[in-house]
């Protein structure tokens, strides 16, 4: 009892000695002596400050109605005006549902199978065999999205491509998937899947190789089935990187790729490929007449409902599973 | 796993199974790259007659004489090095600056720089202020627009971090300031040498996002001398599908450079992937490690 008195009071004057000033102080010495560290990071900081930073005071002119002559900060204030625009225009549901619907369908399409194809492999027999189906599932990842849609346009077009030229000679109709507004989301989201497949599987892997063999070891012994092992020590095992990652996919669901969309696009399919991210290009930059400010609300609109997504799914997974991004 | 060689009869189910859907994974990734190598070494009209499937049909390097030889294809593999090149070196110099005092315990305002990344992930000013910013900077049409906004990946600078602060032991530094030693030379001399494996897998992440690059080259370049190889693939894959279908010309040299003009499709859909699917095996390894750097929280 009186040993636990005197730590305390220990405890206390220590507390008292290192106020705030002192502290103050420390950090200042601290600075000093590790200056070149400071200097290492000036360009860095530069960098940040003004292509990350600088234009998030730009966002500003969502607010104003720009002007070349005035720019960014001199246009003439607008409050709420583009924003109220953006969300009474006949764009705005269509937009907004094509944004959702092909964020979430890519979400749900693009979690499972990773999993799937790297327990699979964790398992296959033949060691040769595993090595080259990871390599080839991986090369696509390093395919250009110019280069996936245009390799798309080749295998899918209507006179002679060949998933038609197939169709056909099973006795079917030639089809029109390109220009197909009905076909556009699964075109977008398996092609998708097909070149992240692998990719997204490398981690579950490396996940599974880090299980402890005694796990495994110990079911064999207790005469245990290979689908019981899944079931009982693989899948709790890479429970925890699973809900990690899809947290983090829930949270940026809204900045699912400009460029695909972009470049799937045709004018026959608009009604379901015009997301977002295009709508504000088209308005921002390509548009005859620019119309900067009211682009940059509908991008800031989209920011905005991206940043509160991603933190209420952190918030939401952190009092659930205890797993959270920070 | 491969130690287990007694399998039940279960099992032994279960593998053939496990084997099959391996194989349809395997099967529909490998099978649309093996048809355009395919088509890209096959007579013009075979392929277009639909006689191609996976093995080349009257094998001639038609389609790849037609890449080599087309200007524009080849003025936007220049470019598309230069970009890469140059653009690579900036990032990975950058990054390594940027990762080294962040994985310092004692760098004082760690906290404070660390957070100012972080928040990037979070949120962006957008499309349209990061544009009209590169245009009051002159960078518009220039080639420094497409190196300098995306100077440093956050994520990059996060694994490299970690990488530092997992590799370089602490009493490696302490015995090398009791010498006098620096944090400049430290991190020349000492720091560098010990991080080849995280400089291969940054330098992959930037050589890959820049040779893929389009979206901003697209935004930023009007003149088409400065395009890098991916908005040249654009014109060529992407936007001359709606003429090629709707026209019907019938005048027979037209119709072989029609037929020219498929076939060089396929030739160039190999040739600009051909850099960076030559260049991953290699680096293979250390990627592997990158993702799992990466994926540990910091």
């Amino acid at each position: 009892m009186a040993e636990q008195l005197q730590l305390e009071t220990t405890l206390a004057k220590s507390a008292a000695a290192s106020t705030f000033r002192d502290r103050a102080a420390e950090r200042w010495r601290g600075r000093k002596k590790g200056w070149q560290l400071y200097v290492l990071m000036i360009l860095p900081f530069a960098y940040l400050m003004i292509f990350r930073y600088y234009p998030m005071l730009g966002a500003q002119i969502a607010f104003r109605d720009f002007n070349v002559v005035g720019g960014i900060w001199g246009s003439p204030w607008a409050g709420f005006k583009h924003f109220t625009r953006f969300v009474n225009s006949y764009m705005f549901g269509r937009v907004m549902s094509n944004t959702l619907i092909l964020s979430f369908y890519q979400l749900v399409a693009s979690f499972p199978l990773p999993i799937l194809l790297a327990l699979s492999l964790n398992y296959l027999p033949s060691r040769r065999y595993r090595k080259t189906v990871q390599m080839v599932t991986y090369a696509p990842h390093f395919i250009s999205l110019v280069v996936l849609v245009g390799l798309m346009i080749q295998l899918l077009a209507m006179r002679n491509g060949p998933v038609n030229n197939l169709i056909e000679l099973l006795g079917g109709q030639r089809q029109n998937f390109l220009g197909n507004p009905d076909a556009f989301r699964h075109l977008y989201v398996w092609s998708t899947v097909w070149q992240t497949l692998g990719y997204s599987s490398i981690i579950y892997i490396a996940t599974l190789t880090a299980i402890a063999p005694e796990l495994h070891e110990a079911a064999i012994v207790d005469g245990a089935t290979i689908m019981q092992r899944i079931r009982h020590i693989d899948i709790p095992g890479i429970l925890p990187t699973a809900v990690i990652l899809l947290i983090l996919s829930t949270g940026r669901v809204l900045e699912i790729g400009f460029e695909k969309a972009y470049l799937l696009q045709n004018p026959l399919n608009l009604r379901t490929s015009e997301i977002i991210q295009t709508f504000v290009y088209k308005q921002g930059l390509l548009a005859p007449i620019p119309q900067f400010s009211y682009a940059a609300a509908i991008g800031l609109f989209r920011a905005v409902i991206g940043l509160a997504l991603l933190l209420t799914v952190n918030a939401i997974s952190r009092r659930v599973s205890e797993s959270s991004l920070w | 796993m491969a130690t287990i060689t007694k399998y039940t009869t279960q099992d032994k189910v279960f593998n053939v199974v496990n084997t099959a859907i391996v194989s349809l994974f395997f099967f529909v990734v490998l099978a649309p790259l093996v048809y355009v190598l395919a088509a890209s070494f096959s007579d013009a009209l075979a392929v277009i007659q639909g006689r191609v499937w996976f093995w080349p049909v009257d094998f001639n390097v038609e389609g790849y004489r037609a890449v080599f030889r087309h200007p524009r294809i080849m003025s936007g593999f220049a470019n598309s090095f230069f970009y890469m090149g140059v653009g690579t070196i900036v990032n990975v110099t950058l990054t390594v600056l940027a990762a080294y005092p962040l994985s310092r315990k004692d760098f004082v305002d760690k906290n404070f720089f660390m957070a100012l990344f972080v928040f990037t992930f979070m949120f962006n000013g957008g499309l349209i202020p990061t544009y009209l910013l590169v245009r009051s900077l002159g960078m518009l049409d220039t080639r420094a627009a497409l190196i300098f906004p995306l100077a440093i990946g956050a994520w990059n600078v996060i694994i490299t971090r970690t990488y530092f602060q997992q590799t370089i032991p602490s009493e490696l530094l302490e015995a090398a300031q009791m010498d006098g030693c620096k944090d400049f030379r430290f991190l020349w001399s000492v720091v560098l040498p010990l991080s080849g494996p995280i400089i291969a897998v940054i330098t992959l992440f930037y050589a890959v996002q820049h040779w893929n690059q389009f979206f901003q080259a697209l935004i930023y370049l009007r003149d088409e001398s400065k395009y890098p190889l991916q908005l040249i693939l654009r014109e060529i894959l992407v936007e001359n599908q709606v003429a090629a279908e709707m026209t019907d010309m019938d005048i027979e040299s037209m119709l072989l450079r029609q037929q020219l003009r498929e076939l060089l499709k396929y030739s160039l859909i190999i040739v600009a992937s051909a850099p960076m699917l030559l260049l991953y095996p290699f680096i293979q390894k250390y990627f592997v490690k990158g993702i799992m750097i990466g994926s540990l929280k910091g």
